[in-house]
């Protein structure tokens, strides 16, 4: 009897730590998530995976190209459709015969080019996969002018840490922008790309000139770039955490995964 | 007198510490990575074969509502899931139109930057532990042991008996005494060697920059979106694993069964012609 007795308490115990493990994680979960402790024990893994990727990949290693016949029918268009400031509606309206990229900050050299003189630099095509970070993928080509090229002609400061995107769109009520760090910037098939699948780049994919970074997701991507900005600090943009959906919806910043 | 039905009882070393321990990490690790994994599910829920797929493309699986119904469809077969699968109602009783309910999700609203991250940290106490346990179970013995097929369990008709046994819930004269039997052999070879591995190889698939650093896990698996559908069919898998695991185990002798697999050790019932020897 007392035998039974220990062992349907001891049942009792195991029930109850089952199902209250069960509520704990349920429960549990999302206070975790709003403890700022928490958060930052796992923005650990963020820079973890960001130092394994730079480890295991070299810093020039090329994301996969495809073939034309690879290319997606149709390449969902997903965030802004159009560039929204007066300023770029304006330049859409004049077929952006008077659209100037400024590249300033921290060059020794700040540029306005506007995009026949970008055409004319050596460019570089390559058919790659956008990856969204809610996981869809498409392929399409693409065309455009490498960063780094700019990035050179406008004398890049050593102090220089980040290049900053600066686009014309609001997603939102807040102004898109975009970053990314040297080693990405200065990536073979990192371009401004103004070609899209052998046409113009269309509006609804950023025209007049969209950013490819092909090694991360689809969010570090800006359309609709205006302005690139140099700079040793992302902390004085916006947020402050180096993109649009970094600040507003707590995205990585690095978005290699 | 009183001490009697001790001495019957026969207590064997049944788990190493480093089984144990690994056990327990992955039921609370894998947890946290499958209801992470829903919640980013729940961000686009139709999978697709090959390098790319969108909502412009055909999707084999989708889990989506039609604002008033959930449904989940497989290829041109298509099931109503209302209040489970595609739309569902919160703890507030707000409808959701989501993929998995919120009870299932960390975290239970719709969080994208927060379940990824969640996946991500978790992911690496996940396949560190894994390897670690690999490690352990080769050098231990635990493989060549306990999970080792030897040539005589390979034999077709102890393979039926062992089936059929476990059809009527008796599962096989050597559980309890420190061996697997077949069933629970495969199961775990299976899982520890098949499953596993394929969740962590095809979540590294997914990551744009690791696709640069290894490209032929894309060869391997057939492209990013084959990897995620992969992935998410091995994570279904899983879950049916755990399932099916906890039942046997209920019905297996629960209190044995989770004793040997916290302390290690597992008593063993008498035989009834031993017991009848010490009356």
């Amino acid at each position: 009897m007392t035998g039974n007795r220990k062992l349907l308490r001891r049942r009792d115990l195991l029930r109850g730590a089952t199902l209250g493990s069960g509520a704990l994680i349920l429960g549990g979960c999302d206070a975790m998530n709003e403890n700022a402790t928490f958060r930052s024990a796992l923005r650990v893994a963020e820079k973890l995976n960001q130092a394994t990727h730079r480890t295991l990949a070299d810093r020039a290693s090329l994301a996969p190209e495809f073939a034309l016949s690879d290319i997606s029918p149709v390449f969902k268009t997903n965030g802004s459709l159009t560039g929204t400031s007066t300023d770029y509606l304006a330049h859409l309206q004049n077929n952006f015969a008077d659209w100037r990229l400024r590249i300033d900050g921290m060059v020794a050299n700040p540029l306005d080019i506007g995009l026949d003189a970008l055409r004319a630099m050596p460019a570089r095509t390559q058919i790659t996969r956008h990856d969204c970070v809610e996981g869809w993928s498409a392929i399409g080509q693409w065309q455009g002018t490498p960063l780094r090229l700019l990035l050179q002609k406008a004398q890049l400061s050593p102090r220089a840490k980040f290049i900053v995107f600066h686009c014309a769109d609001n997603y939102g009520a807040r102004p898109y922008y975009e970053s990314i760090d040297l080693i990405d910037a200065f990536h073979p098939q990192t371009i401004l790309a103004w070609g899209m699948n052998g046409e113009t780049l269309p509006v609804k994919h950023g025209a007049p000139v969209r950013l490819r970074v092909e090694r991360q997701l689809g969010y570090k991507h800006a359309k609709y770039v205006m302005r690139i900005e140099a700079t040793d600090d992302l902390s004085k943009f916006h947020g402050g955490k180096g993109g649009y959906w970094e600040d507003v919806g707590d995205y990585e910043w690095y978005a290699g995964i | 007198m009183e001490a009697a039905p001790e001495i019957t009882q026969e207590v064997i070393k049944r788990h190493a510490l480093s089984t144990r321990l690994w056990h327990w990490t992955n039921a609370f690790v894998a947890t946290i990575l499958l209801m992470s994994g829903l919640m980013i599910f729940n961000a686009h829920p139709r999978l697709y074969w090959g390098d790319f797929g969108s909502r412009e493309d055909y999707a084999w699986l989708q889990i989506d509502d039609t604002r008033t119904t959930g449904f989940v469809r497989i290829g041109s077969a298509s099931v109503e899931t209302t209040g489970v699968l595609g739309l569902s109602l919160d703890a507030n009783d707000n409808v959701r139109r989501m993929a998995f309910p919120s009870w299932a999700t960390i975290t239970t609203g719709y969080d994208l930057g927060a379940a990824r991250r969640w996946h991500f940290a978790f992911a690496w106490v996940f396949a560190l532990g894994l390897t670690a346990f690999m490690l352990m179970s080769l050098v231990n013995g635990h493989i060549r042991k306990d999970l080792h097929v030897r040539r005589a369990e390979w034999n077709p008709r102890a393979l039926w008996r062992d089936i059929k046994n476990h059809a009527r819930l008796r599962f096989g004269d050597d559980h309890g005494a420190g061996h697997y039997n077949i069933m629970q052999k495969f199961s775990y070879i299976g899982v520890i060697f098949i499953l596993l591995p394929l969740l962590i190889l095809t979540g590294i698939t997914m990551s744009p920059a690791m696709n640069t650093a290894w490209p032929w896990l894309l060869d391997v698996f057939g492209g990013r979106q084959s990897a995620r559908s992969l992935h998410f069919i091995a994570a279904a898998l899983m879950a049916l694993f755990v399932v099916v695991h906890l039942i046997m185990v209920l019905l297996s002798g629960p209190i044995n069964g989770i004793r040997s697999m916290i302390a290690g050790r597992h008593v063993a019932t008498p035989k009834p012609d031993k017991a009848g020897d010490l009356a």
